[in-house]
């Protein structure tokens, strides 16, 4: 077994474009369910349309990376308010089952012919990358050390998500200690008692529902910086890992959600390349293939376990966090 | 209504006066804060309220009785908002109220609490109060960014939130969670909460209901400084020493309609309220018609002893039927 390559490889995951991704996406989760109280099961769909708004705006009409940027959140505003003026009156439960349809029909949208001429249907979307890179202001070569050795596209890319990702939690922290936070906290307590206090409850969950979600389209680009846009990685599953994320780190915590993001991708990082040796080896009695799909059974796994003995997550407290009653 | 100085919690003053004209259900108040006309509420087939006309008088207290399903409740969710009646309409301080939401009709001056208390467990006490304030800055969500803007206010707001605590006797727990105060405390917190937002009307939904006796003397005193404050309070209650003791008025409710109104003496005379509500034996001492506890038995109680021990003999003539 090549235990140095297997560790380098496991290393490179801490600051991957797609943990810095559904880093992201996790911390407009935790705005979500942490703070509001939304049982958001569509996060999927928010990540595709930053995805797919990013792509289309450069490949279909010539725009600039930023306008591309600017257009994944306008959709993902319009997308919240769209699925908000419905459900957000009704129980948390109801919006969990109209977000999860929700972003499923989206990416069936995304999937269908019938958009090809800017979605490319199933085959997805590429090659949108030139103007993003002309942006780059890192002259070209290798940095950096150890496991974590990039060109300068590269660095770009993470660097870039970084950004964001600082600015997703800078915006949390800021407004989780305001007046705003705490009527949000409120209302993922008892909606009713808020309202009672002169609170317009149904503006706040919107607006919390907008901030998460834009925090989604977010992901959907860094996402979507590297490689390229494919229908198929907006599966609900996509949803359940950044769920699995978000209570692994803390739902109502701001670092939570980032923390839990790297032990997510560096566990299944480590599981990838540790499964398949073990298989190679002849100590696991099945083949490579099921070598692949045994780490999903792990997340699985993990989830329940979290939920029944941590509630809380690793960084949450215990009191003011189990799960929204 | 009376200017005097109000006496530390033993016999409050009254406020009489309040109507014009006979009393009667939907009798005309001299200054009324509440009017409302032909409310009505039905679930299915059942009237839950129905409601002809009825006048809350202002700076008083009035209380809301009734056997349980009189629609007391359901009154209460229509005139915060909280639901929506199938017909009627009814002002609030001048304003027609008709499609205003909860939330609205809160900031308007008019708050309440709730029959199962709603202190927002996970929330310190202090949180629970800041929230309670109306017209913060730091609540709009661009503001809420920048410390700057609602630091101040933010500040205003704990001293206040701070000497309610100290009325109510919390001021030792503002770390503390709601949820780690007691059932009683929790009342209190959802009491003082609903006064930081400065209401005209307080709607108190059984504010006394598991709460101790010694803790119920200082909410007595609560809601009779809110009178002296200026506010009006109108509240929900079954104890009939405390609506005796505290209300100026008094509007029964039975199966959704207004039955009775007037001050609480006179109301409890009235035949209707005993017969709705009160029942005819309310003066009787239970514990002495079981014989649990030595006692006289005055004819009524008698008499009373004399249908539960009937009730008796056909239960048990029943159950050796079934056998």
């Amino acid at each position: 077994m090549d235990i140095l390559g297997m560790l380098s490889n496991t290393a490179s995951w801490i600051i991957s474009p797609t943990t810095i991704a559904y880093a992201i996406a996790a911390v407009g989760l935790s705005v979500h369910f942490g703070y509001a109280g939304l049982l958001n099961f569509g996060m999927a769909g928010f990540m595709a349309l930053g995805a797919y708004g990013y792509a289309i705006s450069i490949l279909s009409f010539g725009w600039p990376w930023w306008a591309g940027i600017l257009v994944g959140a306008g959709a993902s505003v319009i997308f919240a308010v769209l699925l908000g003026i419905p459900t957000l009156r009704l129980r948390a439960d109801y919006l969990a089952i109209v977000t999860i349809a929700a972003a499923e029909i989206l990416r069936l949208l995304f999937t269908t012919m019938l958009f090809d001429e800017w979605t490319n249907s199933a085959d997805g979307l590429g090659g949108y990358h030139d103007s993003f890179r002309a942006a780059n202001p890192i002259p070209p070569g290798e940095y950096g050390f150890g496991p974590w050795m990039y060109n300068e596209k590269d660095w770009w890319v993470r660097i870039f998500g970084f950004v964001l990702l600082a600015i997703a939690v800078l915006i949390v922290w800021s407004l989780m200690r305001s007046p705003w936070g705490r009527v949000l906290r409120g209302i993922r307590e008892d909606e009713d008692a808020v309202r009672a206090l002169g609170k317009n409850v149904f503006a706040y969950k919107m607006q919390a529902l907008i901030i998460g979600g834009v925090f989604g389209a977010m992901a959907g680009v860094v996402f979507a910086l590297p490689s390229a846009v494919v229908p198929g990685s907006y599966v609900t599953s996509l949803t359940f890992f950044i769920w699995t994320i978000v209570l692994l780190g803390g739902a109502a915590t701001v670092f939570g959600p980032v923390v839990g993001s790297v032990i997510f991708w560096v566990i299944m990082a480590a599981l990838d390349n540790i499964i398949p040796a073990l298989a190679d080896a002849g100590i696991l009695p099945i083949t490579n293939i099921q070598a692949g799909v045994l780490r999903y059974i792990f997340v699985g796994v993990a989830l329940m376990l979290i939920v029944i003995y941590r509630p809380q997550g690793i960084f949450g407290n215990k009191k003011e966090l189990t799960f929204v009653k | 209504m009376s200017s005097n100085p109000l006496p530390t919690g033993v016999t409050p003053v009254k406020s009489t006066g309040l109507h014009v004209g006979e009393i009667a259900p939907g009798v005309k108040k001299v200054d009324p804060i509440i009017i409302a006309d032909g409310v009505t509420r039905k679930f299915g087939g059942l009237t839950a309220v129905n409601v002809e006309h009825l006048e809350i008088p202002r700076n008083a207290i009035t209380a809301l009785i009734g056997p349980n399903g009189a629609g007391k409740t359901t009154l209460f969710n229509l005139l915060t908002g909280f639901d929506k009646p199938d017909t009627g309409s009814w002002t609030f301080d001048g304003k027609n109220m008709k499609g205003v939401a909860a939330y609205q009709a809160a900031k308007l001056g008019q708050v309440r609490t709730f029959q199962l208390t709603k202190a927002l467990g996970l929330l310190t006490v202090m949180e629970n109060m800041k929230l309670g304030a109306k017209n913060q800055v730091g609540e709009r969500i661009f503001p809420s960014l920048f410390p700057g803007f609602w630091r101040k206010q933010e500040a205003t707001n704990e001293v206040k939130a701070l000497d309610l605590l100290k009325k109510f006797k919390l001021d030792t727990k503002q770390t503390d969670f709601a949820a780690s105060l007691s059932g009683g405390q929790r009342k209190l917190l959802e009491m003082a909460r609903a006064l930081m937002s400065d209401p005209k009307l307080v709607m108190l939904d059984e504010p006394m209901a598991g709460v101790n006796p010694a803790l119920t003397q200082s909410l007595l005193e609560h809601i009779l400084n809110l009178k002296q404050e200026g506010m009006t309070v109108l509240f929900v209650e079954h104890d009939m020493h405390m609506v005796r003791h505290i209300a100026d008025w008094v509007v029964v409710m039975a199966m959704g309609e207004v039955v009775a109104e007037g001050p609480p003496d006179e109301v409890m005379r009235n035949q209707k309220v005993i017969d709705a509500y009160l029942g005819s034996h309310q003066d009787v001492d239970l514990g002495v018609v079981t014989g649990r506890v030595k006692g006289k038995m005055d004819p009524e109680a008698k008499k009373m002893a004399e249908e539960v021990e009937h009730l008796d003999q056909a239960i048990n003539a029943s159950e050796k039927g079934d056998n």
